[in-house]
């Protein structure tokens, strides 16, 4: 896998997929729209529009790479709080979740989704044929890059990276390390998005 | 993804001014802090503090570096209103940012 993009002339990204490839984004972005979710909806089949109107949780997600994905706005993770600032920012957090939370969910949701329906444009495969090349203007371009960094929190929060990973540690796992094979799809995106980026850069 | 909100910014409170336990410092400004983590690639903190907050390159990259050395980096301030807008588009693109009162 050394997928990574190129920039187009006039703007835009352009890179070539094999159908191993096509295979593994779209899988990992179908399970990151699924983590994500609509978040919590009214039951039954209301007017879509009242979804609108309903507040969003309160409460931080319990799934640690949901949490990371829609953190606390009032309580920074490197602060000791007095008890009567620690209530305040736990109430104003909930109160900016409220708000928040549901339109965050689903614009999150909607990148991982450009990039299955983006995939899926590309046509079936025909196996063994040279790889499928994908071609993004900028505006999609900025979706991809919304879910590729969504996936990679997604994913490194499940591997636990920590600052001193940086690709070392986890690089040298065994090849019989379970993980191995998200640790490998982590870096692989890595370079997706950071290649992506520079066609994005501006100057 | 541009700057979405649904947040209603314009809720008339016009109690809280009669409120003074709640509003203690008002001329205090917010400030929108950015944090460190592991996984956020340096180049693409960089090129969120560009493209969102329209920084050149040589402050963007000063701030991106904050962050990955010190752990966090003020990025914005202003009002509490405006810094809610700041932290949320940051949420949008995966950053941990959190709002404070400057101190």
């Amino acid at each position: 896998m050394s997928g990574r993009f190129e920039p187009l002339p006039g703007g835009g990204a352009a890179i070539a997929l094999d159908e191993v490839e096509i295979s593994i984004l779209r899988s990992l972005a179908m399970q990151l729209a699924e983590l994500i979710g609509p978040g919590d909806q009214p039951a039954g089949g209301g007017d879509p529009l009242d979804a609108l109107f309903v507040d969003g949780p309160s409460k931080p997600p319990e799934d640690p790479a949901l949490a990371r994905l829609f953190p606390d706005a009032y309580s920074p993770p490197d602060q000791e709080l007095g008890p009567r600032e620690e209530k305040e920012a736990r109430e104003a957090s909930a109160e900016f979740r409220r708000f928040t939370e549901n339109d965050l969910r689903a614009r999150k949701r909607d990148d991982a989704l450009t990039v299955v329906r983006d995939l899926d444009a590309l046509g079936p495969g025909s196996s063994g044929a040279a790889p499928a090349v994908l071609e993004l203007a900028p505006e999609r371009s900025r979706h991809w890059l919304g879910a590729l960094n969504d996936l990679r929190l997604a994913i490194g929060t499940r591997l636990e990276v920590t600052d001193e990973d940086d690709g070392g540690e986890l690089l040298r796992l065994p090849d019989s390390d379970p993980r191995k094979p998200m640790v490998m799809a982590y870096f692989w995106l890595g370079g997706l998005q950071e290649t992506l980026i520079e066609t994005l850069m501006p100057e | 993804m541009g700057r979405v909100s649904v947040t209603p910014v314009e809720i008339e409170r016009p109690e809280s001014r009669e409120a003074p336990s709640s509003v203690p410092e008002p001329d205090v400004p917010w400030v929108t802090v950015v944090h460190n983590d592991p996984v956020n690639l340096m180049s693409y903190v960089t090129y969120v503090f560009q493209s969102y907050f329209g920084y050149s390159k040589d402050k963007a990259h000063r701030l991106m570096l904050d962050v990955h050395h010190k752990g966090r980096a003020i990025v914005s301030s202003g009002t509490r209103e405006e810094m809610e807008r700041d932290v949320q588009a940051m949420h949008g693109y995966g950053l941990w940012a959190t709002l404070q009162q400057e101190r």
